[in-house]
């Protein structure tokens, strides 16, 4: 049933053998270095630099106050050794997981899928509307959304607690995790289901007509002939909501970390302990682990997007 | 395409504008730096600039407008009458003072800042280890030479110095008392008068205030999101009253006796009797939230210093961040008992714990001699004198002491009464992380943790911090 639309291959592997060319564009080597010169001069100043930086700052014991600052020594593997050694760094990296999985991969990605998918039939007024509604939380700024959400959850006067007639339940204590995975998936919706709202919009209605033609049920015509199109939407969309979910910094304007580290994601952590905790040191070693996470998670998903190809 | 165009000419000539802003304002700068150079005038025109963590309408707003209708406007004045053209700049702040102090070393980190910036006196170790601040006599020539120096007792200079040496001018000293609401005390049938000897004598009053409705009888302040404030208003002072010092003969206090009644204490206000709220412990803006519940009635008894009574809760138009229109009649503060009569720190029956805010010169002022001359003129008697007009507090001087405290009967209570029988913090610049680890051993107990547990992971944390050699358990 699966039908895949491969490309006519004669023309690429024509080219593939095909001698390269030395200067297609007739600058030579000079002029296309100036050309290319500013570009990479900025990326080394902005990119390249700071990312050597925090390599060496990682292996100092720099802080932000007291004589470590004053007199910052190389201290090799250390903060490396205590990070991994530390039991609230594995905490928060066990959050950060539990964070990404069910607020992004599962969150965003199932709820905007759902959303897409019920909505494709649904044209007009109340399409706009709905399209609105998931699209304000989008384009709200991340410090609006902390706030309406305090407001919703405050303790004392909160809306929730309102609606339910639960007053003084103080969610941001007793529930922080859900609150901040509940609070990302309603950040983060909008992103996923305009992505696969245009993907379906590219399934060939031919292929879902056979499929109808053919008896396939709704789930089976999404299973053989939906997914299979839009695959590489969904690795896309996977990858992008998992980085940014993994370093997103939103949630501190809600919990900042707290209660005793119970919200304390990755970022937060970083952050708590880089700038207020003043271990920059330590800060930038913990950022090249999350470095190191994120280019793992970006390969893994590279893998699969390749094998399947 | 049109449209897109259009829009795209649009964005070019916004940035334009923007670049054309932005070079207008650094030559406006330039000019202000090198001015008076030209021959035009003949006077030198000069910038300072002032930074603290007060904000008109916010946080320490009484200071915050005494800066800006007093200080800006008069020291201009006096140096125009000189014959120098000086504008100074107030760059407010309004957040909490773990955020203050971060902001401001990261600007003294990257070589810039106020020329004069106020700090937290407990802060001045670290800062001048990590060379951010320099002793006065190295920042300017004229450090010794001014005779407000002969105005301000060697303890109070203890509050802005470091290692034997002024890094800054103090600006007064604060002691910590108990706050009670009177109306509240009366409801649940106790004297409005009161005075507890002992921490039982407390626990006894909190038990009759949690039979009225929706009053939280104590706040003690617990845990890491109340930072500084619950060191200082909450597990010091109750070390303290076992006669337990953090900070004794080159060692500090570990696991000890001490530290484990401090933490029951707590235990038993907030777990085994529930007499105060652990959530509002943990709350992000916990300390702000029991200052309004406090204001309102709904706090009966919390531990504070005299900035509680002078700032936050003065009924002055503008000063209060929660007001109390009431306060005189219904607010009753008295000293902090120590756990039994005679079981404090030298033998005392009340304790105490007090602070002080210093104002420094920035080392990498561009004009530190000028600096020095505003910070001169904000410790002068007219300046605090002008000060005490928003709200009255100690003053590091005293012969401004001795004129204005009789006027106001709480202060004059905590200079009498409090800072006779007080204690001060480690003047040491490991203090704020070790301080750190209190507020998480407070934090550990309120979440259910066994005092025990707490205290042993606080005594391997102050190891980790000071080194095994420097901690005393017992």
């Amino acid at each position: 049933m699966t039908i895949v639309t491969a490309p006519a291959p004669a023309p690429e592997t024509r080219k593939r053998h095909r001698r390269r060319a030395d200067d297609v564009a007739g600058l030579g080597a000079g002029r296309a270095t100036a050309f290319v010169g500013p570009a990479l001069l900025i990326i080394a100043i902005f990119l390249l630099f700071p990312a050597i930086w925090t390599i060496y700052l990682g292996l100092t014991n720099y802080r932000l106050t007291g004589l470590a600052a004053a007199n910052t020594s190389f201290i090799g593997l250390d903060n490396y050794r205590d990070a991994f050694g530390d039991p609230s760094f594995w905490n928060s990296l066990r959050l950060t997981v539990v964070f990404v999985a069910f607020s992004g991969v599962l969150g965003q990605t199932l709820l905007g899928f759902t959303l897409a998918w019920s909505l494709r039939r649904v044209t007009g007024w109340a399409r706009s509307v709905l399209e609105t509604l998931v699209l304000a939380a989008w384009v709200i700024p991340g410090s609006v959304h902390a706030f309406l959400w305090i407001a919703l959850l405050d303790r004392r006067g909160g809306t929730l607690n309102a609606i339910l007639d639960t007053p003084g339940n103080a969610w941001l204590i007793n529930q922080p995790m859900t609150v901040i995975v509940l609070f990302n998936i309603w950040v983060g919706t909008a992103f996923s289901m305009q992505l696969f709202s245009s993907a379906l919009s590219a399934v060939p209605p031919s292929q879902l007509e056979s499929a109808k033609m053919a008896g396939a049920a709704g789930w089976q015509q999404l299973r053989d002939v939906v997914i299979p199109n839009i695959r590489g939407h969904i690795l896309t969309n996977t990858l992008m909501i998992t980085l940014w979910t993994f370093n997103t910094f939103t949630p501190y304007l809600l919990t900042a970390g707290g209660p005793n580290g119970k919200t304390e994601i990755l970022s937060v952590y970083i952050y708590q302990t880089a700038i207020p905790g003043g271990q920059l040191g330590l800060g930038a070693a913990l950022s090249m682990i999350m470095l190191v996470i994120n280019l793992f998670i970006a390969l893994m998903y590279m893998r699969i997007g390749r094998r399947k190809a | 395409m049109r449209s897109k165009l259009q829009r795209a000419t649009t964005s070019v000539a916004l940035l334009g504008m923007v670049a054309l802003g932005a070079t207008a304002c650094s030559d406006e700068t330039t000019t202000d730096e090198n001015g008076g150079s030209g021959e035009t005038t003949q006077q030198t025109q000069q910038t300072v600039s002032i930074t603290s963590n007060a904000i008109t309408g916010g946080k320490n707003a009484a200071e915050a407008d005494w800066i800006e209708s007093w200080v800006v406007p008069e020291f201009t004045a006096a140096q125009q009458a000189e014959g120098v053209d000086v504008t100074v700049n107030f760059e407010p702040q309004g957040v909490d003072d773990e955020d203050y102090k971060t902001k401001v070393a990261l600007d003294l980190s990257s070589g810039k800042g106020a020329d004069v910036i106020s700090l937290d006196g407990i802060w001045i170790g670290e800062f001048a280890q990590a060379d951010y601040i320099k002793p006065l006599g190295e920042v300017t020539d004229n450090a010794d030479d001014w005779d407000g120096w002969e105005q301000i007792t060697d303890a109070v200079q203890g509050a802005a110095s470091f290692e034997d040496e002024r890094y800054g001018v103090p600006q007064g000293t604060d002691g910590r008392v108990i706050y009670y609401n009177k109306s509240l005390f009366e409801q649940a049938g106790l004297p409005t008068e009161w005075q507890p000897t002992s921490w039982e004598e407390i626990l006894e009053a909190g038990r009759a205030l949690k039979d009225l409705d929706g009053v939280t009888p104590i706040q003690l302040n617990a845990g890491t999101a109340m930072g500084e404030a619950t060191t200082m208003q909450g597990l010091l002072p109750m070390l303290m009253g076992t006669g337990q010092r953090l900070w004794e003969d080159g060692k500090w206090a570990g696991d000890t006796q001490g530290l484990r009644d401090a933490l029951d204490l707590y235990k038993t206000i907030y777990i085994d009797e529930e007499l105060g709220d652990p959530i509002l412990q943990q709350e992000a803006a916990g300390r702000d939230t029991s200052f309004q519940e406090f204001a309102s009635g709904n706090i009966a008894i919390l531990l504070e210093g005299d900035y509680f009574w002078r700032s936050v809760i003065n009924p002055a138009e503008g000063v209060g961040t929660a007001p109390m229109p009431d306060r005189d009649e219904v607010v009753g503060y008295v000293k902090i008992p120590a756990m039994q009569p005679g079981s404090g720190i030298d033998g005392q029956d009340f304790v105490s714990m007090s602070g002080g805010a210093a104002r420094v010169l920035n080392p990498n002022s561009s004009n530190p001699d000028l600096a020095w001359e505003l910070l001169k003129f904000m410790n002068s008697p007219e300046a605090f004198e002008a000060r005490a007009a928003g709200t009255l507090s100690i003053s590091p001087r005293d012969d401004v002491n001795a004129e204005l405290l009789s006027s106001d009967p709480m202060l004059t209570f905590v200079s009498e009464e409090v800072l006779p029988i007080t204690a001060y913090r480690p003047g040491l610049a490991e203090y704020p992380e070790v301080s750190n680890s209190l507020q998480q051993a407070t934090l550990d107990v309120v979440a259910g943790t066994s005092v025990e547990d707490a205290a042993k992971d606080y005594a391997d944390e102050l190891t980790g911090i000071v080194g095994a050699d420097a901690v005393m358990s017992n």
